[in-house]
């Protein structure tokens, strides 16, 4: 009961959407194209290379446990797949990595390495462009408890959860970011709450944030972002807000009036925008699921589309890729698919 | 309120307890001069395309300077990489005795032998991987379901049944000797057909003489000593052949693995492993790897933790056969590199 009423509350604030916003013109297609018999399961996260490829990670099925060991191991039920720039697929892998159990996130830097984030492992894992891993950050905990406890927090750091635990130990990830000096920003994320920073070589920096809705806290870190001068933009799903820090993690302001953020992205070039997802819940396609076009100050440009389950429409959006003005890629978690999308 | 919506979606997947990360200052790293090995990137290659390493647990070369290397990738693997690196093949594929990688040895004949803290089994394999030779330790029964995680004090231990056993090692009679593990803490001791004849600590966590906490890797010099990496006491223990206690070596650092080379005169090697999960500051604590005389002098000192090569995220295993030619197996960054000393062949 406890739960359903959190749920509620959760539902609740979604609606609590901002004002009218210019409406965007645009348009929808889903050009991905998989192997005949394979299918994307929830899609937690798209991006684009330099170079137009299409990389996506997500949930494609159950993890396997294992029964009769010492202990209960899992592994499997996310891969990692990549699209060229016309939407032809060129590969997947993710059945033989140790990391991949449930997709948060896939991100691609500058430099077109590939990053994903994986929220039950607990680990950001950096590949370069061929797929070949470079770094990683976070341990996929050796085993599962049975029964399964609440999020009680690790037992390796015996820190309780969402304390804003100061490691590089992970809980519930769901995304990463850089700065233009390969600085690293993770958000973790729905288990803990805070933003931590690595710098280029992965060395843990600082940590920031605890579970709250005081400035510095985050209901949930859903998604990261940084801007060119280094600014820090964090999804606080939960709290209706995006929450803008300096490179150091010194709190600037809050964006509010992009509803209840779950993805966010901020455009290359001179001139950025910051692109906000009011995601519907999975459960819900009766509120909310517009996506808002920003100015980096949080000033509404427009907005476009609503929850639902055709093309056009947007399902619990989870991810979105701006790489290329005015053209998008959202990653639904709800209904199993990556949209193009096309600005006017 | 909100907060129970995503923290009642999530997995929890709990770290198993190791009972500590003791991680005492190694009093020799200040005096310890360093050695000059030096890392060939890009040693190892050739793994099939699409394929990962996992956590790299185990290391061991053997006579032909073949490599194999028993990770977690996730299903629990042992791979062969031929003297170059190249990758030559799989082995064990699905076998009942992999679920999750702790160790493989090479014995003195080129057999191979896995040990596994998942299904809590010691397996011999010829020299080509084709064939099990010799099983040592029970694998838990099937089970129709989840089994719940166990809570109670470590049951007593058995001669023949190993509690998430860490590592293997012989003397020159062909005597097995086993660390095991993470839930007993003793040392056992086997004939060559694998009879019990002796163990050395209990199921009980101790730190007094002839008490473990985690006995986490050993190795046998030609004199038939048995020297055992006490992990969670970070400390060496050094035992005769009859596992009769002579003494410890608590100046190199956290103790996570041993490796003793071959040749006339036989070195030991330490790895003072860096923790998962560092706190703030404490990223250059650790990771070196110490080569000490069997007596327990320090000779020198090299490497360091770091998450890019060629530093190390928790060395697991160090293979030292030719003690100028080193490769050091990491968990965290699911990777092996090779050292070898400047100057040498």
């Amino acid at each position: 009961m406890k739960r359903l009423a959190t749920l509620l509350l959760a539902a609740a604030a979604c609606i609590a959407a901002p004002a009218i916003a210019q409406e965007i013109g645009f348009t929808a297609s889903d050009t991905l194209q998989l192997p005949r018999d394979t299918f994307f399961g929830a899609v937690a996260g798209v991006a684009t290379n330099s170079k137009g490829h299409v990389f996506v990670y997500s949930r494609t099925g159950t993890p396997v446990m294992t029964l009769g060991g010492a202990r209960s191991f899992v592994r499997g039920g996310s891969v990692l797949t990549e699209f060229d720039e016309t939407g032809k697929y060129v590969r997947s892998i993710g059945k033989n990595l140790y990391g991949a159990l449930a997709a948060a996130a896939v991100r691609v830097d500058r430099n077109d390495n590939v990053w994903i984030v994986d929220t039950y492992s607990g680990m950001v894992i950096k590949f370069d462009p061929q797929l070949r891993i470079l770094m990683m950050l976070g341990r996929k905990p050796e085993s599962i408890d049975v029964p399964a406890t609440p999020n009680t927090g690790r037992a390796a750091t015996g820190a309780p959860p969402a304390s804003g635990m100061k490691s590089d130990l992970f809980e519930g990830p769901t995304d990463v970011a850089w700065d233009t000096n390969g600085n690293i920003f993770v958000a973790d994320g729905t288990g803990n709450a805070r933003v931590a920073k690595f710098d280029r070589n992965g060395v843990f920096v600082k940590s920031w944030g605890s579970r709250g809705s005081d400035n510095d806290q985050f209901s949930t870190a859903r998604s990261i972002a940084v801007d060119t001068t280094g600014n820090v933009y964090v999804a606080d799903r939960g709290n209706n807000r995006i929450q803008v820090f300096d490179n150091d993690g010194t709190y600037k302001s809050s964006i509010t009036t992009a509803g209840n953020p779950q993805a966010i992205c901020i455009s290359p070039g001179t001139h950025q925008y910051l692109y906000a997802s009011n995601s519907n819940p999975v459960n819900d396609i009766d509120m909310g699921g517009e996506i808002y076009k920003l100015e980096l100050s949080g000033t509404v440009v427009g907005r476009f589309g609503r929850a639902g389950r055709q093309i056009k429409e947007f399902n619990a959006v989870n991810a979105i890729d701006c790489r290329t003005p005015n053209q998008l890629y959202v990653a639904e978690m709800g209904s199993w698919r990556v949209q193009k999308i096309a600005l006017q | 309120m909100k907060s129970h919506l995503a923290a009642s979606a999530a997995l929890s997947l709990l770290l198993s307890t190791v009972s500590a990360y003791p991680q005492v200052a190694a009093t020799a790293f200040n005096s310890a001069p360093d050695l000059a090995y030096e890392a060939v990137p890009g040693f190892f290659h050739g793994i099939p395309a699409g394929d990962y390493m996992g956590e790299l647990q185990g290391v061991a070369t053997n006579s032909k300077g073949h490599v194999f290397a028993f990770h977690r990738g996730p299903n629990t693997r042992l791979w062969e990489f031929d003297q170059t690196g190249k990758f030559v093949r799989e082995i064990g594929k699905d076998f009942y005795g992999f679920m999750f990688a702790h160790s493989v040895r090479i014995d003195r004949h080129d057999n191979i032998w896995t040990v596994d803290e998942g299904t809590n089994v010691v397996t011999k394999f010829d020299p080509t991987g084709a064939k099990v030779l010799m099983v040592i330790g029970h694998h838990p029964d099937a089970a129709q379901g989840p089994v719940a995680t166990s809570r109670a004090p470590n049951a007593p231990a058995e001669k023949y049944t190993l509690c998430r056993p860490t590592d293997v090692a012989w003397d020159q009679q062909d005597n097995i000797f086993i660390s095991d593990g993470y839930c007993n803490n003793r040392v056992v001791k086997y004939d060559r057909n694998g009879r019990f004849l002796a163990q050395n600590g209990s199921e009980k966590v101790g730190k007094g003489e002839n008490e473990y906490n985690l006995p986490h890797g050993l190795q046998v010099d030609h004199a038939g000593n048995v020297y055992v990496a006490d992990r969670g006491n970070a400390r060496y223990v050094v035992l005769d052949n009859n596992l009769k206690w002579k003494t410890s070596y608590n100046n190199v650092g956290s103790a996570w693995s041993a490796c003793i080379s071959e040749g006339p005169h036989q070195y030991l090697f330490a790895t003072n492993s860096n923790p998962n999960g560092n706190a703030p500051g404490s990223w250059k604590i650790g990771g070196q790897i110490y080569k000490m005389e069997l007596d327990g002098t320090v000779i020198g000192k090299f490497g360091h933790a770091g998450k890019l090569e060629p530093g190390f995220q928790v060395v697991h295993m160090m293979d030292c056969r030719d003690p100028n030619q080193m490769i050091a197996g990491e968990i965290e960054s699911w990777r092996m590199q090779k050292f070898v000393l400047k100057g040498s062949k």
